[in-house]
């Protein structure tokens, strides 16, 4: 082994590049075999040696064989339901030759795991998970070095099987003992040889989640779940809309509850005490007056409104031009597609804990971006970043929106102010009122056919959806996707806080793109499953739309059929799927009863089938809502649905029967799962209820009144 | 107003001296430090917060503590007895039936109360009882799959 692999701890002092001290970061870890590995394009070799003795930052995550044998992951990505704390272990598992039940995954902890921008897209496993398995294989590689040492023998002439190295005269050392006494650091540096799919025996093979066993006795924690003596709990005055400034508050009331501490600091008014609900009663006995506010759109305007507000188009794609795909046209159609706002609506609210100790600043939040989160708590506290540690516990669901941590800097802000530790949970009222929306977005599309039904062109222009799956999966010889704004949003383009949420982007795309494809289908007179097979020429997508016909069995006709199917297909970021259903529209009340949901998906290597086919399951659940009655009710800054009583999220008595199928697919490199599913929801259940009753939706959510109208 | 109250408390007799009005979820996460029942929405519609009071199912967001004096409170934490767990419990893991696992605890709560009611309901009847319990993530199907594979292990004799 070269003398620059065995590290010394003491005599290194430097700074890292995550802004942990290098000492005390390998001090936490105690001895054991540590290895380091890079995401994305790895830096050139020289860059690297330079950068050998500080933590560089594009070092992005790391592994540790500790003493007594157990292996710990490092990584800045958070568990929020999604499975990745199976599934990048059985990664770690499987390239390290160990156990499933000996890898644990510590997620989101800022002091302990180098620095990640989020949990996002579907992309843990997609770009952490190559790495990982590299520095896993890289780690086995030294732990046969060493046991080649310890056993006298060569290294090829050993074997490795479930943390125990052996050689041949039967003579064997574990993980754990060769880890003993050692303080060993290794970069990642040279590539060691990966298994290849056909010899895994953890990877790829279908694993029950691994956190279960604490989440159904009550031992998994969440933000809101921690204690630490002297904390107080907040509850903050809000205002009645976006937008409204705070005249006068008077908390006389609020101030005879024994106990309670109040807190003005400019915008910030709060109730904090040492039990929650004597700071809620605290809450509701102080009265405040707010100018109003003075944003005039609502749940009617907001299409007109973003239209007029929309910046100029910017080119996503194009190819050939679209004049020459209209004259080879024989048909041509127009359509508008909108959809509402929706929100994330985890179980969990936004929750925080900070206490601000002599050491340091520690925050338990729930959180899908730990280091942006710690930053801001050191930029609100004006301290460095160094200075705060945020620990990720369970996160009770995230889907794109707690990316922002309005609620970690609150309690950061009355932590400073009250010198005690404190927590915010926001109420589910705050949570539909702060919440990052779903924007709501239209998007115009135009396309047109040859006599042979084949798509000429296909011109699609986007306001404020965003771009992802934007890209036509058909083959088109002429079409251009422009797009305005973003699903971000920005300026005074929404009236409140918009943001990603679950495939941000492609469900508002992909009900367009789909049910403009559906159109087609019934103008050219010929079945729906037909029509995307004459004008598919992607491989990948074919493959999926066969297996989702072989699983749904029925055959399809021309719409509308009676029969209530329908189909969508979509390319997420590299995964790709086709989806089917079957619903029954009640004529008399406009309800969709949906039945059937088949999906099949293709994503790459899989790495957990089982936990795949969970987020799919959930994708398409969690879908129903945004078909059939999702949309925040407001007006102006004001939203109007402020609770589960209004807003109605899918329920058990909702579910139709569920079947996926996972195509095979294992030489291409894992695509992400949790969120592709739920993108094509929008347009299978439309088609299928054009299929059903012969009207076409433009609209988003389905709701019983819009199909009323639709098919008076 | 503050008042004494006495009542069992996962097996345990406990006592406190508390605002009789505060509701038993907060007393419970708070006072008592058992976190595993959760407020999700405050107003009893989500049942993230569900726990059993004399083996019935409460939402106990809405549930005033005053009203547990003498009665028998059982959560999540008090459900596996010596260590080992009850067949729902097993089945929500079997059958993967969770994911953020934020509702798992009130979703298993109502789940056994059903049980004790109805030891061998159909899907539908499963659908029914658990219908005003929200899952976010959407592990609805599983659920209910786990529900019938404890009903099947409780009647088989493999309950605890």
């Amino acid at each position: 082994m070269k003398e620059d692999e065995v590290f010394n701890p003491d005599t290194v002092t430097e700074k890292t590049g995550a802004g942990v001290d290098r000492r005390d970061f390998l001090k936490r870890l105690g001895g054991g075999i540590t290895v380091f590995f890079t995401i994305g394009v790895p830096v050139a070799r020289t860059q690297r040696r330079r950068q050998v003795r500080d933590y560089p930052e594009d070092f992005n995550a790391y592994l540790r064989i500790a003493e007594d044998g157990r292996v710990s992951c490092f990584t800045g990505k958070i568990e929020m339901g999604q499975g990745i704390i199976t599934s990048l272990a059985q990664m770690l598992a499987e390239e390290l030759e160990v156990p499933l039940s000996t890898v644990d995954m510590v997620m989101g902890d800022t002091a302990l795991c180098p620095y990640d921008s989020g949990t996002f897209g579907s992309r843990s496993t997609k770009y952490f998970g190559p790495p990982l398995r590299q520095a896993a294989a890289e780690a086995k590689a030294v732990l046969i070095e060493l046991a080649a040492e310890r056993l006298g023998a060569v290294r090829r002439e050993l074997s490795v099987k479930d943390g125990i190295v052996s050689d041949r005269a039967g003579n064997s050392i574990t993980y754990g003992q060769l880890a003993r006494g050692k303080r060993i650091e290794r970069y990642l540096d040279e590539k060691a040889p990966l298994k290849i799919h056909p010899q895994y025996v953890v990877s790829g093979k279908p694993k029950l989640r691994t956190d279960a066993l604490k989440k159904v006795t009550g031992e998994a924690q969440y933000a809101g779940d921690i204690r630490i003596p002297g904390m107080l709990y907040a509850r903050i005055l809000r205002p009645p809309a976006h937008g409204a400034k705070l005249k006068q508050v008077d908390d006389t009331g609020a101030r005879n509850i024994e106990g309670i501490k109040l807190i003005k600091d400019g915008d910030l008014v709060a109730a904090l005490h040492e039990f929650p609900d004597q700071a809620e009663k605290a809450l509701k006995r102080m009265k405040a007056e707010y100018d109003d506010s003075d944003l005039a759109v609502d749940n009617q305007t907001i299409f007109e409104h973003l239209e007029k507000a929309a910046p100029p188009a910017e080119i996503v794609t194009e190819k050939g031009s679209l004049e020459e795909g209209m004259g080879d046209a024989v048909q041509s159609f127009e359509s508008t597609f909108f959809n509402h706002y929706v929100a994330h609506a985890p179980m969990e609210t936004h929750t925080a804990l900070v206490h601000i100790g002599d050491d340091e600043v520690r925050v338990w939040a729930s959180t899908q971006s730990p280091f942006r989160a710690r930053d801001s708590v050191a930029e609100t506290l004006g301290i460095s970043s160094d200075r705060v540690h945020v620990i990720t516990p369970f996160v009770g669901g995230g889907f794109g929106g707690k990316n922002q941590g309005q609620q970690i800097v609150e309690a950061a802000r009355l932590a400073k102010l009250t010198g005690r530790p404190v927590q915010v949970a926001w109420s589910r009222e705050e949570e539909f009122f702060y919440d990052s929306f779903r924007p709501a977005a239209l998007i115009k599309a135009r396309s047109g056919l040859d006599r042979m039904h084949r798509i000429t062109y296909w011109d699609f222009d986007i306001y404020f959806a965003g771009t992802r799956s934007s890209e036509p999966i058909y083959h088109i010889p002429h079409y251009l996707v422009r797009s305005r704004g973003a699903w971000r949003g920005g300026g005074q383009t929404h009236p409140f806080n918009v943001g990603a949420w679950r495939g941000p982007g492609s469900n508002t795309n992909v009900f367009a793109m789909e049910s403009q494809t559906d159109i087609m289908a019934q103008a050219a007179g010929i079945d729906p499953l037909s029509f995307r097979m004459i004008n598919l020429t992607d491989a990948r997508m074919k493959r999926v739309l066969e297996a989702a016909a072989e699983l749904f069995g029925d055959s399809f006709s021309k719409s509308p059929s009676g029969k209530g199917y329908g189909i969508a297909c979509t390319n997420y970021l590299g995964t790709v799927l086709a989806t089917m259903a079957e619903v029954h529209v009640d004529k008399t009340t406009g309800k969709i009863r949906v039945d059937r949901v088949v999906c099949a998906q293709e994503m790459g290597e899989v790495i957990n089938p089982q936990g795949a086919k969970l987020q799919i399951e959930g994708c398409i659940t969690m879908g129903l809502g945004y078909c059939l009655t999702e949309e925040i009710a407001f007006s102006g800054g004001k939203i109007i649905d402020k609770n589960f009583n209004t807003y109605q999220i899918p329920r058990f008595s909702w579910l139709p029967k569920i079947e996926t199928v996972l195509v095979d697919n294992p030489d291409m490199p894992p695509q992400g799962c949790g969120e592709p599913a739920i993108t094509s929801m929008g347009a299978v259940i439309a088609n299928a209820v054009n299929d059903a009753v012969g009207v076409r939706m433009f609209t988003l959510p389905m709701t019983p009144e819009r199909i009323l109208q639709a098919i008076r | 107003m503050e008042r004494t109250i006495r009542f069992k408390l996962n097996g345990e007799p406990v006592e406190r001296t508390l605002d009789a009005e505060r509701k038993l979820l907060w007393v419970l996460r708070t006072d008592f430090g058992l976190t595993g029942a959760k407020y999700g929405c405050g107003i009893g519609f989500c049942g993230a917060c569900t726990v059993l009071v004399d083996e019935q199912p409460v939402r106990s967001c809405l549930f005033p503590v005053s009203n547990v004096h003498g009665k028998s409170i059982v959560t999540i934490e008090g459900l596996a007895k010596n260590g080992h767990l009850h067949p729902i419990q097993k089945a929500f893991i079997s059958n993967d039936a969770l994911q953020c696992g934020f509702c798992t605890p009130g979703m298993i709560l109502n789940a056994y109360a059903l049980l004790k009611k109805n030891p061998k309901p159909t899907r539908e009847e499963i659908s029914l009882a658990m219908e005003h319990h929200l899952c976010r993530c959407g592990s609805h199907v599983r659920i209910i799959d786990a529900i019938q594979t404890a009903a099947r292990d409780i009647e088989g004799g493999r309950a605890r």
